[in-house]
């Protein structure tokens, strides 16, 4: 660590061959692991296994130089920059610019309540604000990496591109409403006096140091979900029976996207715990749109971030706020469940 | 030397605060460091980031958790005449 520290460029050359080399081999070294345990050829819990060991270190290493590269990415932006960018922007293309900046603007949802303040002093209309808010934890690199790694490219674009047109849409409804007189009156009344930071404009080796410390942050923190997540897709793999979910959360039940998406918000997991579930659930049955409105609303929706919405959001908007939402991801899933 | 750590008590705060701590012992440096975690008064400071770490009504730090090696340097640069 400590190397990777002193040089930033040289540790790079080193470790992306590395990288490429352990990503060619990873079926040989799964298949090796089956190999060594012993376990018998075609059984259950082989194959819950094989999926297991060859799915766990595919994902970490997907996401590993995603959010590698991604860290260096968001190095080029900041919530005071995109702030920036979005002032006096007209609604429908402040709305847009505001889900785009949302996918590469560094963004935790504790920070959730000062950016907020900040876009309300600059003057960026509510429902410019409400799309970078949605977009802002709906898309997100660890979502794509897992997608891309479970699903294959089509469904992660898929899922960017419908992610995108929700932000957009439920911002600019939001932005119709009026909902100006439900924002807490003390936001109106905050004028910071101070300059706020005077940032230095970071070099090349410190942007790949913030590379290297978005890993350490972010595969840190998401590895324990990924674990649990594909080990409960590699049980649902291996045991329950095909086509079980199809009853459930299938086509024929014209219930299943709304009760998805009610279970799905109050539900709490980071975009690592609940794909591998949800593409275990696809697998036995589940139909596209189904899964998609259950996974938007666990990862775009969460019960943290909207108490801590309230602190700065009156009741009603933060009703607005879900509802709108909501009834975008419901649409969603109605949309894919008729396409495919 | 007053010294702020702002953030609404999250993960990153907390990491900044014991940091802070830890670089102000190890420079064997006198200071007295405060929780800010209302967020009228985070706001007041203009940062839009948690956490922030001001040094005498100066944002130094806003967004990021620095390491205690890179906390040191801040704190040297910024402890003003003794």
């Amino acid at each position: 660590m400590k190397l990777v520290e002193k040089y930033p460029l040289g540790s790079v050359v080193v470790l992306l061959p590395l990288w490429i080399a352990l990503y060619a081999v990873l079926q040989q070294m799964a298949d090796a692991l089956v190999l060594v345990t012993g376990l018998p050829q075609g059984e259950r819990l082989t194959e819950a296994v094989r999926f297991f060991v060859y799915e766990v270190p595919k994902v970490l290493l997907l996401l590993t130089l995603v959010v590698f590269v991604v860290g260096i990415v968001r190095s080029y932006f900041s919530p005071e920059r995109t702030c920036a960018m979005l002032g006096g922007k007209s609604l429908f293309a402040g709305n847009v610019l505001a889900s785009l900046l949302g996918i590469v603007t560094p963004f935790c949802s504790c920070s959730a309540v000062p950016l907020f303040i900040g876009f309300v002093e600059t003057g960026i209309p509510l429902g410019v604000t409400f799309s970078f808010l949605i977009a802002a934890p709906m898309i997100n690199e660890i979502a794509v990496v897992l997608l891309f790694g479970l699903f294959g490219w089509q469904t992660a674009l898929l899922y960017v591109t419908t992610g995108l047109v929700i932000a957009i849409t439920a911002g600019f409804v939001i932005g119709k409403l009026k909902v100006e007189r439900f924002v807490e009156d003390w936001v109106y009344e905050i004028h910071s006096n101070n300059p706020g930071m005077q940032e230095t404009a970071p070099v090349f080796r410190d942007r790949i140091q913030s590379g290297y410390s978005a890993v350490s942050d972010i595969v840190g923190k998401v590895w324990p979900y990924l674990l649990v997540g594909i080990g409960v897709g590699a049980g649902i793999h291996g045991y329950v029976p095909e086509n079980f979910m199809a009853g459930l959360m299938g086509k024929s039940a014209w219930w299943s996207v709304p009760v998805a998406v009610l279970i799905g918000v109050p539900l709490y997991s980071n975009a690592a715990g609940i794909i591998p579930i949800v593409q275990a659930l696809l697998a036995k049955g589940a139909s596209l749109g189904t899964a998609l409105a259950f996974m938007m609303s666990v990862i775009g929706l969460s019960l943290p971030e909207t108490i801590i919405l309230r602190k700065v959001l009156k009741l009603p908007l933060i009703f607005i706020f879900v509802g709108v939402v909501a009834v975008g991801i419901i649409i969603v899933g109605y949309l894919f469940n008729i396409v495919y | 030397m007053t010294i702020k750590v702002l953030g609404p008590g999250c993960m990153n705060c907390k990491t900044l605060y014991r940091r802070t701590e830890e670089a102000l012992h190890e420079l064997h440096l006198e200071a007295t460091i405060e929780k800010v975690e209302a967020y009228q008064d985070i706001a007041a400071y203009g940062i839009m980031k948690t956490p922030g770490l001001v040094i005498d009504d100066k944002v130094v730090v806003s967004g990021f958790v620095p390491p205690v090696e890179k906390l040191k340097e801040i704190l040297l640069a910024h402890r003003g005449p003794q």
